[in-house]
């Protein structure tokens, strides 16, 4: 099926080529922070995890949202997903590669990478990382690209993929959770220090995943004869809408905790993030952006008349995605280690070779997520006057 | 002291890896145990089941005193000195009461205290958060205590440094090697891209020696087996009141710090 991908219009190549040229732009970038070694990145001794580690927690989260796709249709048999499901998978492969990818470029010693798998380390939390991140790709490159092969011949697909899918349903859950226990038991960062740290992360997965998701469905529907339907995108819609408000509501317990508890530690890293702290506050204005853009993405989401209007839920998708991205794929983890744990203030803003290296890695993500969708969109063209099989 | 066959390869494996010639730590040990297949044993090798240090701040005055300990540590461990606060590596250092015991001061204690520096370098933690979190066992803690640093094997993912409440370690985000004024060819430097703290001088602990800082200070630190209780380290917190940061979170800290005067020592 790979050579679909090999044809198309001259937008899908300038678009290829477009990506392409970002990503030479940071593979140079990258040499020379591999020659030079990461200090060519904004972070520091006492911010020791910068953008990189963040762009990487926050795809875990849309990676396990392929999942709000699987459940509903694998397991409460909701068809209208069927010709939808094809694309979360896509996606978790595009989202879960863009994720080891960060986690490579942030290594100090990338040469040295396999030594997790050399020196398994079953107290490391990272370890189990790695072990659910690599199985969950591969969970959904077999499953996703059997089922479209099976489509395209007209066949259900072969009995052995089942136990796979539903194998995908917890391991989707668990690239999350484990991730979230990489911030979640440290000592001394009260950010991170919080037991509805994995909770959030779902409640944040399943909102920003689903909010891409059905942008690239309208995507889809506009470049191609492929039409995912109505129903889909406004089914979808509802889970952006029920997540986005349980990571609000999360988030408020933060809040909640931290004020009302008064200890200083708790409050510094939200005082750092939401009003500035010391004269320190590179990540207000962020935050706050962040915050507005929930707020109004909610407003919008909870009244049906507005979400089922496709426009302002193209808008509303992408004020929850940007949201989101700030909230964690930036002051999520930043926020952890500005102030440090012993009541410094060290700052932390990445630098434009560390900026160029992350756009790169998104790039590729959308590389892949092009290829893959090209793909699956060119079978669904050519099955779409076919019943449903599955 | 013993040092069991694991971490000899590896101290073998720094020193001849990093291609120091001439007379090499590592060296000196084969020498005083040739023959010797699975343990190093010097007879003057100083063990114990439990490193601590105590700090005796009052017996730091002047900046001088100060300076020697960590200059002392800094040049025989070729702690690069980069001369920026983002690139920094140290393994032992200054910082103010407020930043060292954060949460326990308060307005009205005493200014001498207020703005009084305080040593800091790695607690060698008894239940090290460094090592808990570490993927390739690089950071790995001792039978006596002492968490250490294999930086052959580090991958420099920086977990470690997340989950060190202490800020005791560096990493090397840059190639520090132009940055060691004096090279001691007797330790191995190290890459870019590994991390690094202090080692309670385990090199030294082998032919006998006491820390590096410990020797340079005159007193104001004492370094001893905590399981023996005729070890000066026991005698000095039996006999004065001392405490360690951070202690509410668990990881029972190694060093230990005496605040007030030691008259009655
Ligand atoms: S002080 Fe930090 S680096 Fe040292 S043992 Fe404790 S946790 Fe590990
Ligand atoms: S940076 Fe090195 S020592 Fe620290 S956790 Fe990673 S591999 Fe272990
Ligand atoms: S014990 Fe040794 S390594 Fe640690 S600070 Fe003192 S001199 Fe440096």
């Amino acid at each position: 099926m790979l050579e679909k991908a090999l044809t198309g219009s001259k937008k899908y190549w300038v678009w290829i080529f477009f990506l392409l040229a970002l990503i030479g732009i940071g593979v140079i970038n990258y040499l020379r922070q591999f020659s030079y070694g990461l200090g060519i990145t904004g972070m520091s001794r006492d911010v020791s995890w910068g953008f990189y580690i963040s762009q990487f927690t926050f795809l875990v989260g849309v990676a396990a949202s392929a999942v709000m796709l699987v459940i509903p249709y694998y397991l409460h048999d909701f068809k209208k997903f069927g010709k939808i499901v094809i694309l979360g998978e896509f996606l978790a492969v595009a989202s879960v590669s863009m994720c080891m990818l960060f986690i490579f470029v942030d290594m100090g010693q990338p040469m040295r990478i396999m030594n997790v798998i050399l020196h398994p380390t079953p107290n490391s939390i990272l370890f189990w990382d790695a072990i659910v991140l690599n199985g969950y790709l591969f969970l959904n490159i077999i499953v996703g690209w059997t089922t479209l092969g099976a489509d395209r011949k007209g066949v259900p697909p072969s009995a052995w993929v089942k136990p796979l899918i539903y194998l995908s349903i917890p391991w989707a859950i668990s690239i999350h959770t484990v991730t979230a226990f990489l911030y979640a038991g440290l000592p001394g960062r009260h950010f991170w220090l919080t037991a509805v740290m994995a909770a959030r992360f779902l409640a944040s997965a399943f909102a920003s995943g689903p909010s891409l998701l059905i942008i690239l469905c309208l995507i889809v529907r506009k470049v191609s004869k492929f039409d995912p339907g109505k129903e889909p995108i406004q089914a979808l819609g509802k889970i952006v809408t029920y997540a986005m408000f349980a990571n609000v509501f999360l988030l408020g317990l933060e809040f909640f905790t931290a004020f009302y508890s008064n200890i200083p530690g708790h409050m510094h890293p939200f005082h750092y993030l939401y009003a500035g702290l010391e004269g320190h506050a590179k990540l207000v204005p962020l935050m706050w952006a962040s915050s507005i853009l929930a707020v109004v993405a909610l407003i919008l989401l909870i009244n049906p008349n507005m979400r089922k209007n496709e426009n302002i839920l193209a808008f509303t998708c992408a004020s929850v995605f940007i949201s989101l991205w700030i909230d964690k794929g930036f002051g999520l983890v930043i926020g952890g280690f500005v102030p440090n744990p012993f009541e410094g203030v060290t700052e932390y803003w990445p630098t434009l070779p560390e900026a160029l290296i992350s756009l790169a890695v998104w790039c590729i993500g959308f590389l892949i997520l092009t290829i893959l969708y090209k793909i699956a969109v060119t079978v669904r063209e050519e099955t779409s006057s076919w019943p449903e099989l599955h | 002291m013993s040092i069991d066959r694991r971490e000899f390869l590896k101290f073998a494996g720094a020193s001849t890896l990093l291609g120091l010639g001439g007379i090499t730590a590592v060296q000196e040990l084969l020498k005083t145990s040739a023959g010797a297949s699975h343990v190093m044993v010097d007879e003057k090798a100083l063990s114990a089941k439990r490193w601590a240090m105590v700090i005796d701040i009052s017996k730091f005055k002047t900046e001088a005193d100060y300076k020697n300990v960590v200059q002392a540590c800094h040049s025989i461990h070729n702690v690069p000195d980069i001369g920026n606060p983002k690139d920094e590596v140290k393994w032992i250092w200054t910082d103010t009461y407020e930043h060292t015991f954060p949460g326990q001061g308060n307005e009205y204690m005493p200014e001498g205290l207020k703005h009084k520096p305080f040593l800091l370098l790695c607690n060698h933690c008894e239940q090290p958060p460094c090592v808990r979190v570490c993927p390739t066992k690089a950071t790995f803690k001792r039978k006596d205590g002492i968490v250490m640093m294999d930086q052959h094997r580090c991958i420099g993912c920086r977990f470690c440094m997340a989950a060190c409440p202490f800020g005791a370690r560096s990493f090397n985000w840059r190639d520090p090697r132009p940055f060691i004024k004096e090279q001691n060819p007797e330790y191995p430097t190290r890459t870019m891209g590994v991390v690094e703290k202090c080692t309670f001088c385990f090199e030294r602990l082998a032919k006998g020696l006491q820390p590096a800082c410990v020797e340079k200070s005159n007193g104001g630190l004492i370094f001893g087996d905590l399981s023996d209780p005729n070890s000066e380290v026991r005698k000095v917190l039996s006999t004065h009141y001392s405490i360690r940061r951070k202690p509410e979170i668990g990881t029972q800290p190694s060093v230990y710090y005496i605040i007030g005067g030691s008259e009655n020592a």
